[in-house]
C-alpha cells in the first residue's frame, strides 16, 4: 500500500512565481516526494492555469513524471511512496481524507506513452468508462461515443467499423482512441505521459493539433521529451532537474529566453 | 565526440564576418572611385556586389539548416540574427553599387567645383559597421547599444552636405545633374549607418532577448 502523508514542511528555496496571470487551476504547494528513502520531488510550488497546455520538460529522472502521477494520484499505487504538501485542483484538495480516488481520476484523466486500448471494439472501448460512470441506455451512449470519437478527430476514420477491434488501428489512431476514451467522461484534467514519443511525425502532428483542440475545453499537463513538442503545443512549461523545479514561465519565454543557464542548458542541448 | 551544431554555428559566424569584410571594401572603394574619379574602380565595385549577394544566399542557406535542427534559446537567437545581419550587409553592399554607380556616371563629367569630405562620412558609417560586427563577436550588448545614437551623427552630416548642395545648385544650376549624384551618394553613406544601427539593435536582441528596434528616440 502506498503510504500517502500529508503534513506540513518547512519551505526550502525552491520558488518558482507562475508564469502569468492567468487563474490558477491546479496549484501545487511545497510538494516533495519519497520512492522510500530517495527523494524524488523536492518542495515543489507551481500553478497551472485552466484551459491551458503546461508542459513538462526535463532529463530523464528529473520528477516530471512523478509529479504529473501526482495530478491523479496513480503514486497510491505504488509502494513506500510518501507524497508531502498539498495539491488542488479547483480549489479541492486531492489528497485530503475523504477524496474518492476514482471520482478523482474521472475528473483527471490520463494518456499514457503506449496507447494501450481495451482488447475490445472501439465502440466498447469508449463505452466502458462511460457505463462504469453510470451511462447505460444505448441512444445516450451513442451520442457519447460519437460526441467522443469526434472530439478525439478519429471518427471519420472509424466510424464504419465502431464494432471492429481497437487492435486494428495504427498507433497514432489507437493513441487518439485513449484519448476519446479519456473525455469520454467528460474529465476537467487530461494529463498526458509522452503521448507521441511512440508516433511517426504525421501521427505525432495529429496529436498535436488534437491537443491544441481540446486546450478549448481542457486543462491539459504533459511531459514530453521532445523541446519542439512543447513549444510548438504548449503555454506554459516547466523545467525540472534533479527532482527540483528549476523554471517555470510563458513556453515562448522558455524556448527563446529562459532565465536559468540549467534551463538554457538543457533546451540548447548541452546536457540531459 | 565534435559538437555538429556547435561547429556549424561558427562555420556560420566566420561566413558573416567574411561577408562582412567584402561590404566593408565595397564601400571603400565605392567612396575612393567617386572622390578619384576612377571610372575602372567604379565598374570594379559593380562586379562585386554579386560575390556579397552571394554571401547572403550562403548564409541564409546555412542558417536554414542550422534552423532544422530547431536550436533553442541562445542559439535560436544566434540563428536568426545572422540571417538579419547578412541581409543588412547585404544591402550594405548594395548602397555601395549606387555609389559606384554615380561615380561611374560622375567620372565621364566634369568635376563639380566643391569640397565634399565624403570620405569622413563613409568613415564615420562603416567604423559604425566594424563596431556593430565587433559587438557582435564579443556578445557586446553595451558596446551594441552605444552605437545606436552615432547614426545620427552621420544623419546630421548627411543634412548639411545636402545643403551645401542644394545651395550650389542654386548657384550653378548647370551642375544641377551632377550634385544630384553626388546627394545620392551622401544619402547612400547615410544608410550605411542605418544598417550599422540594424545589426547594433540585433546585437542586443541576441545578447538580452530584448527587442530595441523602433522604441529609441520615440521620446524625443
Amino acid at each position: 500500500m502506498a503510504e500517502i502523508v500529508l503534513s506540513k514542511i518547512e519551505p526550502q528555496n525552491t520558488s518558482t512565481a507562475p508564469a502569468n496571470a492567468v487563474p490558477p487551476f491546479i496549484e501545487i504547494e511545497k510538494v516533495s516526494l519519497f520512492y522510500s528513502a530517495s527523494q524524488a520531488l523536492k518542495n515543489i510550488n507551481l500553478s497551472l492555469g485552466e484551459k491551458i497546455v503546461t508542459a513538462f520538460i526535463g532529463p530523464s529522472g528529473c520528477g516530471k513524471s512523478t509529479l504529473l502521477r501526482c495530478l491523479n494520484r496513480m503514486n497510491d499505487l505504488i509502494d513506500n511512496v510518501r507524497i508531502d504538501g498539498s495539491i488542488k485542483i479547483g480549489g479541492h484538495n486531492i489528497y485530503a481524507k475523504d477524496v474518492d480516488v476514482i471520482e478523482l481520476r474521472k475528473r483527471v484523466g490520463m494518456v499514457f506513452q503506449k496507447s494501450n486500448p481495451f482488447p475490445k471494439s472501439i465502440y466498447e472501448n469508449v463505452a466502458y468508462g462511460l457505463r462504469l460512470h453510470g451511462v447505460t441506455a444505448k441512444s445516450d451512449l451513442d451520442a457519447r461515443i460519437e460526441e467522443s470519437l469526434r472530439g478525439a478527430a478519429l471518427w471519420d476514420e472509424v466510424k464504419d467499423r465502431l464494432h471492429s477491434s481497437a487492435l486494428g488501428l495504427s498507433g497514432g489512431q489507437q493513441q487518439r482512441l485513449c484519448i476519446a476514451r479519456a473525455i469520454a467522461i467528460k474529465p476537467e484534467v487530461i494529463l498526458m505521459d509522452e503521448p507521441a514519443s511512440a508516433l511517426d511525425p504525421i501521427a505525432t502532428a495529429r496529436i498535436e493539433d488534437l491537443i491544441l483542440d481540446l486546450k478549448k475545453e481542457f486543462t491539459i499537463v504533459i511531459v514530453t521529451h521532445n523541446m519542439q513538442q512543447a513549444a510548438r503545443i504548449s503555454d506554459h512549461t516547466a523545467f525540472f532537474y534533479m527532482g527540483e523545479l528549476i523554471e517555470f514561465g510563458a513556453t515562448a519565454k522558455i524556448f527563446t529566453n529562459p532565465s536559468q543557464k540549467r534551463t538554457e542548458d538543457y533546451v540548447t542541448g548541452r546536457f540531459g | 565526440m565534435e559538437n555538429h551544431f556547435e561547429a556549424g554555428i561558427e562555420n556560420l559566424r566566420q561566413k558573416l564576418l567574411l561577408m562582412a569584410s567584402r561590404a566593408e571594401s565595397a564601400v571603400n572603394e565605392a567612396v575612393q572611385s567617386l572622390m578619384q574619379r576612377d571610372h575602372d574602380l567604379a565598374v570594379k565595385v559593380r562586379v562585386d556586389d554579386d560575390v556579397i549577394d552571394q554571401f547572403e544566399v550562403k548564409i541564409d542557406e546555412m542558417a536554414i539548416q542550422l534552423l532544422t535542427r530547431a536550436p533553442l534559446a541562445t542559439n535560436l537567437r544566434l540563428v536568426t540574427v545572422a540571417m538579419k545581419i547578412s541581409q543588412n550587409l547585404e544591402r550594405i553592399g548594395d548602397e555601395a553599387t549606387k555609389i559606384a554607380k554615380r561615380s561611374r556616371d560622375l567620372a565621364q563629367e566634369p568635376p563639380v567645383k566643391i569640397h565634399l569630405d565624403l570620405p569622413n562620412m563613409a568613415k564615420l558609417a562603416l567604423t559604425m559597421v566594424k563596431d556593430a560586427l565587433d559587438a557582435f563577436v564579443n556578445r557586446d550588448p553595451i558596446a551594441a547599444r552605444s552605437i545606436i545614437p552615432r547614426d545620427k551623427e552621420v544623419d546630421a552630416l548627411n543634412k548639411e552636405l545636402h545643403q551645401r548642395l542644394a545651395q550650389h545648385m542654386m548657384e550653378n544650376p548647370e551642375t544641377i545633374a551632377r550634385c544630384l549624384h553626388w546627394i545620392v551618394a551622401t544619402k547612400s553613406l547615410e544608410r550605411i549607418a542605418d544598417h550599422a544601427k540594424n545589426i547594433a539593435e540585433e546585437v542586443v536582441y541576441l545578447c538580452e532577448a530584448q527587442d530595441i528596434r523602433h522604441t529609441l528616440g520615440k521620446a524625443d
